[in-house]
């Protein structure tokens, strides 16, 4: 692992990192009232988006890097142009916004309004009209958690194609949805505890989920069948999936409140690399002295960053022997297929030569 | 008017005739409490008539002692005497009294009176309550569990261990760094509280709500069980003979009309007792007691209460200015019959082991020793005392002064004992310890006094050796956790040149290692002796240090050249969560853990080495308790243990063997299971990229055409035009 680079920028707890599509860029955002994007190779800071009045929940940009979305508790979800960073349209809700997303297309996007004071926690999907700044201030789509059904959204994640969504609940539950009728697809609950994020594979057609019960799991989209579960010592905040290499990255830590009797590395802030396949824990990586709030990986796998409760953004990229670990397994399999590879370019050989014979 | 029918008394049937009226009047109204001052005795000579009235003076003059006879009949028939007498006395306290002292008295040698109220006969006898032929008891029959020592017969010598996490116990081989392996299937709900094995891992005891239940054999079935409702604490004493449990409820007689009672395992005697102790192998009470008054409704119990000689022959309980000492051997009862006054003990502890006293011959078997202190009264200093049993005298007594506590350190054979006193200054603002060491096998059993300036918090002795460590800190005020002001002292007795016509002076115990600035509070020494580790319990730190006492190699100059000893830290290690150490008892392996009961931190347990090496880590989450099984003592003799070492080598290269091909049966089994992972995982992956493709979503982004622009730009900072000529 090298020498990670400490982005400083903000003044309170990080709550949402994210790279962009091309993972040039990274995103930030904190309960400052501030999102900041940085350049991720070298950490300079490019700019701010100033307007909310309120704790910044969550980004995201869209595919292109052009819109980039936010979500606050100031019961507002705003739209940015991501090349100067001016506010273009402003959603208003009802409840704090927590969570919010680009459908795979870019076209789409939904919040999750939060379920306080009398309001029904709601998954939101408005359209995204590239051609104007004015968007539609109605949502296509409303999907209610209705009371009874289950506890609150916390989280949620588009799925392939952007047919569905995935949803976990504060009760330590999922759900799937249809993202173009809203009709409820089933549920399952593996988590004790409130599910603190939801992060997709780079086809999104799996995901992993942190809870706060002290485990990351695996599951597909179609069937939200447990593929894998990645037990841990401390609860966790968030999870992500590492393109190229089968790893997983969790990041948590104990709670902010009863850390206060404990010393940083009995907080276990750490980030913890798992094999996505056999489940073992590979490393991990020290640094925060919080809890880490949000780990989010480089789409083309070379680097991840997490975001802190204690302020800092760390940002990791991965030296050779990341890319260079494999299990015996793993390096058999990859001679069995290189072999098969070989044998087969060689058979192809044989029959050009052949034809050329023929010929 | 009919006419009356004519009278026929032959006709009659007195069956049908209601006598009511006549019985309710004629009825003999005893009055209350009449028949209680009737006995009846059985079990007096059968003789002939003649010899009556002889025998009815002898059983007057007995019976008169218990109060005064009103009438005294001795029936007979068929010209002999029955048996059996009956008693009557002026009033039902007497008949109590005789019913008290004489049943069971042994009138001569063939003839024991059997007493019993007469109204007792009337309810149980003349009812048909019991019944009137003898029925035998069935003696259940014996029922096998297995070999109790099974785990001894393991062809790799295994150690076994017991998790406990969550609701599930299980026991299992230790593997060294291997998984290891189970000795039976876990079980859940196998305890309401904590599992404890028996001092020589014979049996294996867990804690319910209605009572102990113990396990035992390969397959860990249940034996027995004993029944003491909400049962908090249990021990066993050294030889696995007695069970001790104590529970905060005192023991309640059902009433004696009430159906549980005849088959209640406690008798009036035990009627609000709270300790019990239990013979293990009928799981029968042989004894109860009510807790001593200054220990009811205490949240602190000191247990165990009852201590234990080394060879189960005789056990003590400590009570307010006294001492008792039971003779297990003799039914539990009192040595000499009396309690040991000691006005004011605080303490009490038995040693170990036998101890072989100077003043004895040679052959003579290993006596019974206990230690305990009074503290200073206003006209006695503090008094640290040995006491032998069952003489009762006492050997050697140590004065003290300043006294603000002692406590009670026995080397593990019982040769040595060290007394720590901490003491104060006349001011009492602060205090220090002193160490006084009896040497229990010397002639006169000299003492010697070591004076410290720091507080002793912990010692331990080598378990068969001569040497102890300390942990000691000095006392000032500012007692910062956060500085480590602890020091580790090892201490070791001079060398005493050997030869012909020198007196081997007493020992004399010298410190000859300290280290200074640690956090360690705990100290744990190999139950083999050599090894010791320090560890940082219940604190941030969670250091671990393992040192070797008998390193084999130059030896530092800060070590005294006085004794043998060479110590040389070997490892240390950070352990954050630990809350429990404890050395396997071949000395080879120790383990910490750290129990979900006093935090939620790290809860799991690692497996260390004797030069600290760790073999295995597992981190649990709600990990409660991890437990060696005891082992009894080896049965080898000198000779064969010398073989042992001598063919060291042979063995060892032996068992490497063994382990490597351990190793490699349990590395192929994970290399098979993540071969069959990657498999599936692979395959399903492919079935999801042919389903995308049909749904013709694949990701339109091109992993290779990853288009890297480096713009280069050159700023010119600064234009300085210069001729030259």
């Amino acid at each position: 692992m090298m020498r990670p680079i400490l982005l400083k920028g903000h003044e309170r707890p990080l709550t949402q990192v994210k790279f962009n599509a091309d993972g040039d860029l990274l995103f930030s955002v904190s309960k400052d009232q501030e999102a900041s994007v940085w350049y991720s190779s070298n950490g300079e800071r490019i700019g701010t988006l100033n307007g909310h009045k309120g704790t910044i929940w969550s980004i995201d940009v869209d595919p292109e890097t052009d819109y980039v979305t936010t979500a606050s508790a100031d019961f507002t979800g705003k739209l940015w142009k991501a090349q100067s960073g001016e506010c273009i349209y402003t959603w208003n809700f009802d409840a704090p916004a927590k969570r919010v997303e680009f459908s795979p297309d870019g076209n789409k996007v939904f919040f999750i309004t939060d379920e306080v004071m009398g309001q029904i926690g709601t998954i939101k999907i408005f359209d995204i009209d590239h051609s104007k700044n004015e968007q539609s201030s109605t949502p296509v789509l409303e999907i209610k958690n209705d009371k009874g059904v289950s506890e609150r959204f916390s989280v949620a994640a588009w799925g392939y194609g952007g047919l569905t969504i995935v949803a976990g609940h504060a009760n330590g539950k999922l759900s799937k949805w249809d993202a173009k009728t809203g009709a409820f697809l089933g549920g399952v609950k593996p988590h004790d505890l409130l599910v603190t994020d939801i992060q997709t594979s780079p086809d999104k057609t799996y995901f992993i989920t942190s809870s706060k019960d002290k485990s990351a799991k695996l599951f597909d989209v179609d069937k939200l069948e447990l593929l894998k579960s990645y037990p841990s010592d401390a609860p966790l905040n968030s999870a992500c999936i590492t393109p190229v290499k089968d790893y997983i990255i969790v990041g948590g830590g104990q709670d902010a409140r009863d850390v206060t009797t404990t010393s940083a590395s009995e907080g276990k802030f750490e980030a913890k690399i798992h094999h996505k396949i056999f489940e073992d824990e590979i490393g991990r990586v020290k640094g925060h002295f919080g809890p880490l709030n949000y780990v989010a990986v480089h789409p083309r796998g070379t680097a991840y960053a997490s975001g802190g409760e204690d302020g800092y953004i760390r940002v990791h990229h991965f030296a050779k022997s990341y890319f260079d670990f494999q299990y015996d397994v793993e390096k058999t399999a990859q001679a069995a297929e290189q072999q098969a590879l070989d044998k087969k370019e060689q058979e192809e050989e044989e029959k050009k030569e052949q034809q050329a014979v023929e010929a | 008017m009919p006419e009356a029918t004519e009278f026929d008394e032959t006709n009659v049937n007195l069956n049908e005739v209601d006598f009511s009226d006549l019985e309710e009047k004629y009825k003999v109204q005893a009055p209350d409490g009449f028949i209680n001052k009737f006995v009846v005795c059985d079990g007096t000579p059968v003789a002939p008539e003649s010899k009556a009235p002889v025998l009815k003076k002898v059983l007057a003059k007995l019976f008169g002692q218990c109060g005064k006879i009103e009438r005294l009949d001795v029936p007979v028939n068929e010209g002999k005497t029955t048996g059996y007498v009956f008693v009557e006395y002026s009033n039902a306290q007497m008949a109590l009294n005789a019913i008290k002292h004489l049943n069971g008295k042994k009138l001569d040698v063939k003839h024991r009176l059997l007493v019993n109220k007469l109204s007792d006969i009337e309810k149980y006898v003349l009812s048909g309550k019991v019944k009137d032929e003898f029925d035998e008891p069935k003696i259940p029959e014996f029922q096998s569990h297995g070999y109790m020592k099974s785990n001894l017969r393991d062809a790799a010598g295994r150690d076994q261990y017991l998790l406990h996490q969550n609701d599930e116990v299980g026991v299992y081989w230790f593997k060294r760094n291997l998984k290891p392996e189970p000795a039976i299937s876990p079980r859940s709900q196998w305890t309401s509280a904590f599992m404890k094995w028996s001092p020589k891992g014979t049996y294996l005891f867990s804690l319910f709500p209605n009572g102990i239940q113990c396990w035992g054999g390969a397959d860990f079935e249940r034996i027995s069980r004993f029944f003491h409702p909400s049962v908090r604490l249990v021990d066993c004493s050294p030889n696995e003979k007695y069970l001790v449990t104590l529970s905060p409820e005192p023991i309640a007689l059902p009433p004696d009309d009430h159906p549980s009672r005849a088959s209640f395992l406690f008798g009036p005697e035990s009627q609000g007792h709270k300790l019990v102790i239990w013979d293990i192998r009928t799981s029968l009470p042989v004894k109860t007691f009510a807790l001593p008054p200054n220990l009811e409704n205490q949240a602190s119990m000191p247990w165990p209460l009852i201590k234990w000689s080394y060879n189960d022959k005789y056990c003590a309980r400590m009570g307010p200015d006294a001492l008792a000492v039971y003779d297990v051997e003799n039914d539990f009862s009192l040595i000499d019959k009396k309690l040991v006054k000691i006005s004011g003990i605080m303490d009490f502890e038995f040693a170990p082991g036998g101890v072989k006293l100077a003043a004895n011959r040679k052959s003579d078997p290993p006596e019974v020793v206990l230690s305990y202190w009074t503290p200073e009264s206003s006209n006695q200093s503090a008094r640290c005392s040995v006491m032998q049993l069952p003489s009762r005298s006492v050997l050697r007594t140590v004065n003290l002064v300043q006294v603000s506590d002692c406590q009670l350190f026995w080397q593990g054979q019982g040769k040595y004992l060290c007394c720590r006193v901490n003491r104060h200054t006349k001011s009492k603002k602060t205090r220090f310890t002193n160490l006084q060491i009896f040497q229990l096998e010397e002639r006169d059993i000299p003492v010697e006094s070591i004076d410290l300036q720091d507080v002793v918090i912990e010692i331990a002795w080598e378990p068969r050796g001569k040497r102890f460590v300390t942990i000691s800190r000095p006392d000032s005020s500012e007692n910062n956790p956060a500085f480590p002001t602890n020091s580790l002292t090892f201490y070791d007795t001079e060398e005493v040149k050997k030869g012909k016509g020198i007196m081997v002076p007493i020992k004399r115990w010298i410190p000859f290692k300290t280290t200074a600035g640690k956090y360690s509070n705990v100290v744990k020494f190999s139950p083999k002796g050599r090894f010791v580790v320090m560890a940082a319990m219940r604190d941030v730190k969670g250091e671990l240090e393992f040192y070797d006492l008998d390193f084999d190699g130059e030896k530092p100059k800060d070590q005294s050249k006085k004794v043998a000893s060479n110590v040389k830290m070997l490892a240390t290690h950070q352990y954050q969560g630990l809350t429990n150490l404890e050395w396997e008892v071949s000395g080879r392996f120790i383990a910490g853990w750290s129990s979900s009961w006093k935090h939620k931190i790290e809860n799991g347990f690692k497996i260390y080495d004797c030069i600290g090496r760790l073999l295995r880590e597992e981190i649990i989450d709600g990990f409660k308790e991890f437990e060696w099984r005891p082992r009894p003592k080896s049965l080898l003799t000198k000779g064969d243990k010398k073989k042992v070492r001598k063919s060291l080598r042979e063995y060892s290269a032996q068992f490497e063997e063994e382990d490597a091909m351990e190793a490699n049966a349990e590395l192929r089994e994970q290399i098979l299971r993540r071969k069959k992972l990657l498999h599936d995982w692979r395959s399903w992956r492919m079935s999801v990229d042919e389903k995308l493709e049909k749904m013709n979503l694949v990701a339109h982004r091109d992993e290779g055409k990853v288009e890297v622009i480096e713009e280069i730009k050159e700023i010119v900072l600064d234009e300085k035009e210069e001729i030259v000529e």
